[in-house]
Formats: structure tokens, C-alpha cells, sequence
């Protein structure tokens, strides 16, 4: 110690916390009182009413006290969803088909605002104006990359009517 | 009211949803004056952590004024200035009794390893967040903090997340007088346990990182060493060099899932999501703290699982500790040290932007555009 005060660092309050029992690391249980060897005994807070559907680990009894009730499983992500949960937290089998249902969850947000006669506008939720705005080079970037997979798209959908269609290419022919 | 509405990776959006209600008798409603986006709301918006569903409000930091109480809530009243810890914690469960607010086990009813989080999707809860004028805050008796008198807004919001978890990434370092501590990560939390070594008697802190103008910030506030890893190429070996080739006693990764400087991590961690998160930063800690010496997580994974070197955690006898903040443990001590002004936590507040605004702020923080740091979001309902 006496050679560390030595070396003490020019910092304001330097040390202030330092713990010299803290060897190797601070107990995790300030309070170690080791009670949950007795198992779930505690005294349970009020119990909140599930009002909506509420997915439960596999690896605990019940509900908890309280809980979110935002978005209750729906659709195709919520079935995707609800075979998750049946397996336990330990297993990819859970949390991989989470990350496919969100991404179908992604679909169904799009079908939803349309269906509300919303259309989502993706450059404003992109945050395109930040980003056209200190990094215009990543902006005109995402700009191309979303006009090559639209051409793309636009390609595969129409090449069929274009090229098995006689008469359009005779028009086209004729206009050249 | 106006709340941030997440839609998918990397899309977010400001827009009106219903307000929140009372639904057990511990809760009450918070009018929200200030929320910030963290850089683990991030691993949400890259749509990186399991069932976030389309809808969800982000938001686990924030302040607010107490505008309705359930019927049980007896240590709050109305108009109260509150500061809410982002761990939803009962206080009565043997976790919480024992001090670890983030473990509580009557909160999360999705997911056993972590107790209840604001805003931060189902596998935490599913509640929505701060990013709003309102929030519901369950057990109201236990969580949310009265914000000392005179306490600025700016500094009292970030005790609920910043500050707690830098402290707590030293804490759990161990940090022994004279230690040499290596920080991996100048985001927020990074700078904030950097500042936070040195309270424990650290003798060296180094924090390394990609970003100048947050190597250069780090370097100012903390008062230590910064160096960017893409201009010495091996942050590992550059470790060893520089601490006479042993190592750090005490590494920390306050990055988390979204770290950069692997091509293989990026593209199995982020890209592809074939493992939860890119774990370089962690991946570089083990490998540069030195034999028996301490890594501390606070940087924030997915919930599957990583590609780290824990053959050489064995080898080398190192001491892994992590953990979510346990806020409300630290909340006495840490009041005290910005009261006191051995933290000033707002310095780290760079934008403030309002809750409309949300795309934007989401989309400057993610691509640290204009030398953010901290983004802070201010609702229409709030004051300035």
C-alpha cells in the first residue's frame, strides 16, 4: 500500500472507494443471507391480473407479481411465438424461432399499417435525414442499394409478361 | 400520447399510442422529462435480442413526475420527481433482498436469468419504456427514487443506467490499489468506468475504442490513456507490450453485442445472428487481462450464446464477473458522489433532441454521426 501512495495518480478523489477486501471481487450479496436455499418461500408481492395473453419460461411455476401486458402474441409470430416458449431457456430451439417470429413480426407491422390505410414511410424511420445529413455518403449507398433490389424485384416480376408477351415487344420494336 | 414506436431493425418511429394504465396496485404512471437512448437499446433496434416485438416503446432510462398511484403505493405522491431504475425490482424476493436488483425474480415472467427491464422487449418483461410522455413503473413502493432537491434533470437521468453501470463494471473488477485497468468501449458506460477506476485506486486506465472524438472525449473526462485499435491492429498484443508483457489486472467490456474490429465476429454476431452479438470485445478482454487476473462484463449479449476463448479463461485462472447494474444498491453512493461533484454525469450529454424526433436520434446514436455520445430525448408534455 505504502508503495502504491507513492504512485498515487494526480486524480481527484483517487481511491475514495477503494476496498482492500475486495479480493478478488466484491461479494456479489452485499447482504448474503443465502435464504433461497429454502427454495421459492418468499413472501410474494400482490399478484397482477393477466388481462392478455402473457408466454411464461419453462423454467419457472407461474407468473410473476407483475409482468408487461404490451403486445400479446398475434398472428403468424405469435404462433411462431407460442411453440418457443414451450421450450426452455436452455435450448436454441427457444430463442432461434423468437428471432424468426420477430422478423415475421416485421411483415405483419408493414400488413398492419396498411391495413390502417398507413403507409409506412421506411426513409423517416430509417432516421434518412440524420444520416443524409452527416453521412451522405452512406445515404447515397442505402439510395443505391434499395434502387438495385427494386430493379431487381422489378426484373423478376415483370421479365415473364416482357419477354413471353409478343405484342409488347413488337411495340417495343416498333417505337425503337 | 407520443411514445417511440419500434417497427423492425433499424427502423423506429415516433406516434401515438394509448396511455398507460394502472394495473396493479404497486404501480403508478410517470410523466416522463427526460429519457436517452442507450447503446443497449441498440442491440433492440438492430433487432438483435429475441422477441422484441413490432410496437414496443424502448426506453430504460428516465426521470419523471409522478402523475397517478395505484392504490397500494405509500412512499410516493403525486408531483414527485422521480428517478426509476431501469431493473424492475419487487425488493421482497431472496434476489433483491440480497442486493441484486437486476436478478429480481417476480418481474420477468419470459425469462429466468433476468429480472424485469424497461423497454426492453419481451425477454425482459415485455413493459414498454421511457421513450414517451408516460410510463407505467410497477412497484412503485420499491423502484423509482426521489431526485434530490437541486439535482439537475440531465445528471439525475443518468444514474438510472450510466452511471450505476460504469461504477458497478469497476466494482466488480475488483480493482486493487495500483491496478492497471483496461477499458474496452467509449461509448457512455466505457467513459463512465473509467472515471469509476480510478474511485477504487486504480493506478493505470486505458480505454480502447475506434471512435477519435469518443477516444478524445474519454481521454479529457476520465483523465486516462485512449487508444484507437484500428491504428494499432492488435489491441491484445498491444496490451501485453504496454504492461510489461503480462497483461492487465482488470479488463471490462462495455461494449456488448454490437462491437466492432472482428470480420468474423461481425458477420456471425450481427450479420447473421448466428451467434448473440459480436463478442470482439470480450474476445479481446479475455485474451488481455492477465493470468489470474479479473474480466467485467456490463457490455450487453443476446440470450443464445458466443464465440469466446474460454479455454483460456481456464488457462490463465481468470475471474469472470457480470452482471445487469443492481441500480438501487449504488443509488446512495453514487447521489452522493455527483452531489458531491466527483461525477458529473451530464457532461456526457451531447444531444438533445426531441421524442419526434426519434428516428433520427436513434439513427445519429447507432452511426455515431456528429461525435454523438449521448443522445437524450425530450417529450412534447415535458418542459424544458
Amino acid at each position: 500500500m505504502e508503495k502504491i501512495l507513492k504512485e498515487q495518480p494526480n486524480i481527484k478523489d483517487w481511491g475514495i472507494d477503494a476496498d482492500p477486501e475486495n479480493d478478488p471481487t466484491y461479494p456479489m450479496k452485499p447482504n448474503r443471507t443465502d435464504e433461497e436455499q429454502n427454495g421459492y418461500t418468499w413472501e410474494r408481492p400482490a399478484l397482477q391480473k393477466p388481462t392478455v395473453e402473457i408466454l411464461k419460461s419453462t423454467e419457472r411455476p407461474n407468473l410473476t407479481a407483475v409482468f408487461g401486458t404490451t403486445l400479446p402474441p398475434k398472428g403468424l409470430s405469435g404462433m411462431i411465438r407460442r411453440n418457443a416458449y414451450k421450450k426452455s431457456e436452455g435450448q436454441f430451439s427457444h430463442w432461434l424461432p423468437l428471432l424468426i417470429a420477430d422478423r415475421v413480426d416485421v411483415i405483419e407491422g408493414i400488413i398492419d399499417d396498411l391495413s390502417k390505410g398507413k403507409i409506412p414511410n421506411i426513409y423517416a424511420e430509417i432516421g434518412f435525414k440524420a444520416m443524409w445529413k452527416y453521412n451522405r455518403k452512406a445515404a447515397i449507398a442505402r439510395i443505391a442499394a434499395h434502387v438495385a433490389v427494386a430493379s431487381a424485384i422489378g426484373l423478376v416480376l415483370f421479365r415473364g409478361r416482357i419477354f413471353n408477351d409478343e405484342k409488347l415487344i413488337k411495340k417495343a420494336l416498333k417505337n425503337i | 400520447m407520443l411514445a417511440m414506436n419500434y417497427r423492425g431493425p433499424g427502423r423506429v418511429r415516433a406516434e401515438e399510442k394509448p396511455m398507460p394504465e394502472i394495473l396493479h396496485p404497486e404501480d403508478c404512471i410517470v410523466k416522463v422529462l427526460r429519457s436517452c437512448i442507450c447503446g443497449s437499446d441498440l442491440h433492440l433496434y438492430n433487432g438483435n435480442v429475441p422477441d422484441t416485438r413490432v410496437g414496443t416503446t424502448f426506453g430504460h432510462e428516465f426521470v419523471g413526475e409522478v402523475v397517478e398511484l395505484g392504490s397500494e403505493v405509500h412512499k410516493l405522491k403525486l408531483g414527485d420527481k422521480v428517478l426509476v431504475p431501469f431493473n424492475i425490482a419487487c425488493g421482497k424476493c431472496s434476489f433483491c433482498r440480497q442486493g441484486l436488483y437486476g436478478n429480481c425474480h417476480e418481474s420477468n415472467p419470459e425469462a429466468t436469468a433476468v429480472g424485469g427491464i424497461f423497454g426492453y422487449s419481451h425477454t425482459a418483461g415485455g413493459y414498454d419504456g421511457g421513450q414517451a410522455e408516460y410510463v407505467r413503473v410497477p412497484y412503485a413502493n420499491f423502484g423509482p427514487t426521489i431526485i434530490p432537491e437541486g439535482m439537475d434533470l440531465d445528471d439525475a437521468v443518468l444514474l438510472t443506467d450510466v452511471v450505476p453501470t460504469g461504477y458497478q463494471a469497476a466494482e466488480m473488477g475488483g480493482i486493487q490499489p495500483g491496478d492497471t485497468v483496461v477499458i474496452f468501449g467509449a461509448g457512455p458506460i466505457g467513459i463512465m468506468a473509467a472515471k469509476c477506476s480510478w474511485l477504487f485506486g486504480a493506478g493505470r486506465v486505458i480505454v480502447i475504442d475506434q471512435n477519435e472524438f469518443r477516444l478524445e472525449f474519454v481521454k479529457n473526462y476520465a483523465k486516462c490513456e485512449s487508444y484507437n485499435f484500428k491504428s494499432i491492429e492488435d489491441p491484445v498484443q498491444f496490451i501485453k507490450q504496454t504492461t510489461d508483457w503480462l497483461g492487465a489486472d482488470v479488463c471490462i467490456d462495455a461494449v456488448g453485442a454490437e462491437a466492432a474490429g472482428s470480420a468474423m465476429q461481425t458477420i456471425t454476431g450481427r450479420k447473421t445472428l448466428l451467434q448473440a452479438g459480436s463478442a470482439t470485445a470480450l474476445f479481446w478482454a479475455i485474451n488481455s487481462v492477465k493470468k489470474g487476473g479479473i474480466v467485467s462484463i456490463v457490455g450487453v449479449y443476446g440470450p443464445t450464446g458466443n464465440l469466446v476463448p474460454i479455454g483460456n479463461v481456464l488457462n490463465k485462472g481468470i475471474t469472470i464477473r457480470a452482471n445487469q447494474a443492481s441500480v438501487k444498491r449504488l443509488l446512495p453512493k453514487l447521489i452522493d458522489h455527483v452531489q458531491k461533484g466527483t461525477i458529473k454525469p451530464k457532461e456526457l450529454i451531447t444531444h438533445r433532441m426531441p421524442l419526434r424526433n426519434v428516428s433520427d436520434a436513434y439513427r445519429i446514436f447507432s452511426d455515431k454521426l456528429d461525435n454523438c455520445i449521448k443522445p437524450i430525448l425530450i417529450p412534447p408534455t415535458a418542459k424544458e
